[in-house]
C-alpha cells in the first residue's frame, strides 16, 4: 500500500517548511500544494476547520495540523528512517523544550520588527536578539541543537534563517553581528539539500514582506 | 532501570500546572518528593533548574531538570510506561497533542488573562475562552473521556477547570462555563474529578479564591516578569 501525503502550505510560511524539511529528510514523497490564503481552498477548510491554517499535512487523507505536532508524527510515523527526536526521554524532553521556546518567543519578537517602527520595533528587535542568543547558548559547540547529527531542534529554528534578510533590513541591524555561531550553524543546515530545497531565497522573502506591508497599510 | 529513582517536583499549590503534573504522578504511582516554592521571592535552586523561564513546574528525575507541564507530561509517559497518557499510534498521538495545544493556546491564555484585564479587553478574552469550551465540548461528545473510556493526556490538561473555573469566575466577577452548551463537560468534570488519583490532594477550592483575591497571584506574575 502506498502512501499518500500532501502538504498544504504558502511559501513564506516558516512553520510549512518545518514540515517541508521534515519531510524530505525521511525520503518520503508528497505532494506540495501552494494555498492562497485570501482565498482559502476547500480542502484546507475541511481540514483544518479549527484554525483554518497552513502548514496542514495529509497523511492518507487524515490531516495534521500545527507544525511542530506535524514534525512529530512524520518521525513516529516513519519512525524506521532518519530519526529527528533523541531515543533518550530526557533528550526528547530538552529538544521539545527549545522547539516551544521557539514557538513561544523567536516568532512573536519577529514580527514586531516587520510589522512596527521605532519604540515597538526596538523592543522587538531587542526580544529577538536575546532569544538568538539563549539559542546560540543551548547550542553551544555543538554542529547541531541534536548534538552530531541534524535533528528536530534544527528543523523547528532553521526555517527562520530565510527570514533573516528581511529582520536586519527592516530592522536595520545585523544578527550575524550578533550571533555569529548562530549564522554558522544556518549556513551549515543550509549545506543540507533538505533544507535548501525547502527555505526560499531571503530576497524573495522580503519582496514578499514589502508587498504585504503595503497590503497590510504598513508604510 | 534502577529502582531508585529520585523524583522531586518544584511547585506551588495554587499552581494549575503544577497539579497537572501531581495528577500524572500519582496516576503511574511514581513516589516524589514535593517542594513547595516562593514564586515571589525565587529560590536559587528553581533558578538553577529552570534557568530559561524560571517558573514551575519543574520535575526532577535522577538530578535532571525538566519544565513546561506538556513537555513534563510526556517525558513522565515515555519513562513510566504504566498508565498511558498518550495512545501508541501515531496519528492519534499527534490527535492528543493538538488538542492539549488547542487547550493552551486558545482557553488557559485566555483564562489567564481575565484575571489581569478588565473591561472591554475582560470580555474580549471571556469570549475566547468560552468559545473554546464550545469547541472542546465538540470534540468531547460521545466520550467518557477525551482519552476514551480512560483519562488521558488531554484530561489531564484541561482537567484543571474542575476546579479553577468556578474560583476564576468568582475572582474577576465572570460567567465562562455554560453548562447549557456544555453538557458532555459538565459531565466530564464531574467524572474526572470521581477518579481517586486525582481528588486526592486538591488544593481547596476557598483557599484559591483567597489567593487570587488578595493579589498574592498577580504579585506573584508580576515578579515573573
Amino acid at each position: 500500500m502506498s502512501d499518500e501525503v500532501i502538504l498544504l502550505s504558502i511559501w513564506p510560511s516558516m512553520f510549512g517548511m518545518r514540515v517541508q524539511i521534515a519531510l524530505e529528510e525521511k525520503g518520503i514523497e508528497y505532494e506540495y500544494k501552494e494555498e492562497d490564503l485570501a482565498n482559502k481552498s476547500t480542502l484546507l477548510l475541511k481540514m483544518n476547520p479549527i484554525h483554518k491554517k497552513v502548514p496542514v499535512l495529509i497523511h492518507n487523507g487524515k490531516p495534521v495540523c500545527e507544525s511542530s505536532i506535524a514534525v512529530q508524527y512524520i518521525d513516529e510515523a516513519w519512525k524506521d528512517k532518519f530519526p529527528l527526536l533523541p531515543t533518550d526521554p530526557y533528550h526528547r524532553a530538552q529538544a521539545r523544550f527549545w522547539a516551544d521556546y521557539i514557538d513561544k518567543k523567536i516568532y512573536n519578537a519577529s514580527r514586531k520588527i516587520w510589522e512596527t517602527k521605532g519604540e515597538d520595533q526596538e523592543v522587538g528587535k531587542k526580544e529577538f536578539i536575546d532569544c538568538l542568543k539563549v539559542l546560540e547558548k543551548a547550542l553551544g559547540d555543538n554542529p547541531y541543537f541534536g548534538g552530531e547529527e541534524f535533528g528536530f531542534v534544527d528543523v523547528e529554528l532553521v526555517p527562520f534563517f530565510s527570514w533573516f534578510y528581511t529582520y536586519e533590513t527592516c530592522g536595520n541591524f545585523s544578527i550575524e553581528a550578533e550571533c555569529p555561531k548562530l549564522i554558522a550553524w544556518a549556513k551549515r543546515c543550509m549545506e543540507r539539500e533538505s533544507v535548501s530545497k525547502s527555505l526560499p531565497a531571503p530576497q524573495k522573502v522580503y519582496d514578499f514582506v514589502l508587498q504585504l506591508k503595503k497590503t497590510m497599510g504598513l508604510e | 532501570m534502577s529502582n531508585v529513582q529520585e523524583v522531586k517536583l518544584l511547585g506551588a499549590w495554587p499552581s494549575p500546572f503544577v497539579q497537572r503534573i501531581k495528577w500524572a504522578l500519582n496516576l503511574k504511582g511514581v513516589e516524589y518528593e514535593y517542594l513547595e516554592q516562593d514564586l515571589i521571592n525565587k529560590g536559587t535552586f528553581l533558578v538553577q533548574c529552570n534557568p530559561v523561564h524560571k517558573k514551575v513546574p519543574v520535575l526532577i528525575h535522577n538530578d535532571r531538570p525538566i519544565a513546561e507541564s506538556l513537555i513534563i507530561l510526556e517525558y513522565l509517559d515515555e519513562t513510566w510506561k504504566n498508565c498511558p497518557l498518550l495512545p501508541q499510534d501515531p496519528y492519534q498521538r499527534a490527535m492528543a497533542r493538538f488538542w492539549a495545544k488547542f487547550v493552551e493556546d486558545k482557553f488557559t491564555e485566555p483564562i489567564r488573562q481575565v484575571l489581569f484585564v478588565d473591561g472591554e479587553n475582560q470580555e474580549k478574552e471571556v469570549k475566547k475562552a468560552k468559545d473554546a469550551l464550545e469547541t472542546l465540548e465538540g470534540e468531547l461528545k460521545g466520550k467518557k473521556f477525551f482519552g476514551g473510556e480512560s483519562v488521558g493526556f488531554v484530561d489531564i490538561v484541561l482537567g484543571f477547570i474542575s476546579i479553577w473555573l468556578e474560583v476564576i469566575e468568582e475572582v474577576a466577577c465572570v460567567k465562562v462555563f455554560d453548562s447549557q452548551k456544555c453538557p458532555s463537560l459538565a459531565k466530564w468534570m464531574e467524572d474526572f474529578l470521581e477518579i481517586k488519583e486525582i481528588k486526592e490532594n486538591l488544593p481547596e477550592r476557598e483557599n484559591l479564591v483567597y489567593f487570587y483575591k488578595i493579589g498574592q497571584f498577580k504579585l506573584a506574575m508580576a515578579a515573573k516578569k
